[in-house]
């Protein structure tokens, strides 16, 4: 199935195209285990669907988080987005928070500490 | 067949156009924030598949179907994106049957072309065909009469 078409005409923001190449989307689809086959409508919308939250995740980090005044979407928007908004939590695992290496060692100690008490 | 980790991920080019349409004019985006968008995007693809497929199999059914995928969003709680999808959804069936149309159309006309072809070359064979028959005919009548006799 040809869809490079729908990619050059239209982009995703525009009218009711997809730019995203439904094979790839296929392709993560069915590496699910248990899904044996996909109808072509439920792919389209899947691939669409898949655009939206790319858009929504962007514009709500952006507007969520400081990059206001650094006119920056940068990664900790991401992540600060993904803990605090119930939609996105799906995604802390994959979006953690970070540390710096300095206060991950402190809170080390502190629990070597709190273990050797016992 | 063997799935490399890069196959599971979205084109970079094309996230990065999104989310630069997505946000306002002239903001940067780093590169980490999209690499990040890049994986939370598949992240959300298997999710969906997930649970859309939790749906079909209620259901009973093999094949995921768009109304399972509806269903999905709505569980996930992204109904802002049922709309849409629905609009989008519309658009693409009339697009997916014109398209068969057209091509129900060029098999047709190539299916008149050969008969049209295959016609012409029964005509000439028919043709022969009479003679033969017309011979063919004499020849019993020729039998006939002397039968008769």
């Amino acid at each position: 199935m040809k869809m490079s078409e729908n990619k050059d005409e239209q982009a995703s923001g525009n009218k009711k195209g997809i730019s995203l190449p439904i094979s790839r989307v296929r392709l993560i689809m069915k590496s699910s285990p248990d899904v044996s086959s996909i109808n072509q409508d439920a792919l389209f919308l899947t691939t669409k669907a898949t655009e939206l939250f790319v858009q929504h995740l962007a514009l709500s980090s952006f507007n969520n988080g400081s990059g206001k005044e650094t006119n920056t979407l940068s990664y900790s928007d991401l992540a600060n987005t993904a803990e605090e908004t119930e939609t996105f939590q799906f995604l802390t695992d994959i979006l953690p928070k970070k540390i710096l290496a300095r206060d991950y060692l402190k809170s080390l100690e502190q629990m070597q500490e709190e273990d050797g008490d016992f | 067949m063997a799935e490399r980790p890069e196959d599971l991920n979205l084109p970079n080019a094309v996230i990065t156009r999104i989310i630069k349409e997505a946000l306002p004019d002239g903001v940067n985006v780093s590169k980490e924030a999209r690499r990040a968008i890049s994986q939370a995007a598949s992240v959300f693809v298997l999710y969906a598949t997930s649970c859309a497929n939790n749906f079909a199999m209620k259901a009973k059914r093999k094949t995921l179907n768009a109304g399972d995928v509806l269903a999905a969003m709505e569980e996930m709680e992204f109904e802002r994106f049922l709309e849409p999808l629905r609009e989008a959804l519309e658009v693409y069936k009339k697009g997916q049957r014109g398209k068969k149309e057209v091509s129900e159309q060029k098999r047709k006309d190539k299916e008149k072309k050969v008969d049209s072809e295959n016609d012409k070359s029964r005509e000439e064979e028919d043709e022969e065909e009479e003679r033969m028959e017309e011979d063919a005919e004499a020849e019993n009548e020729a039998d006939d009469e002397e039968v008769e006799n």
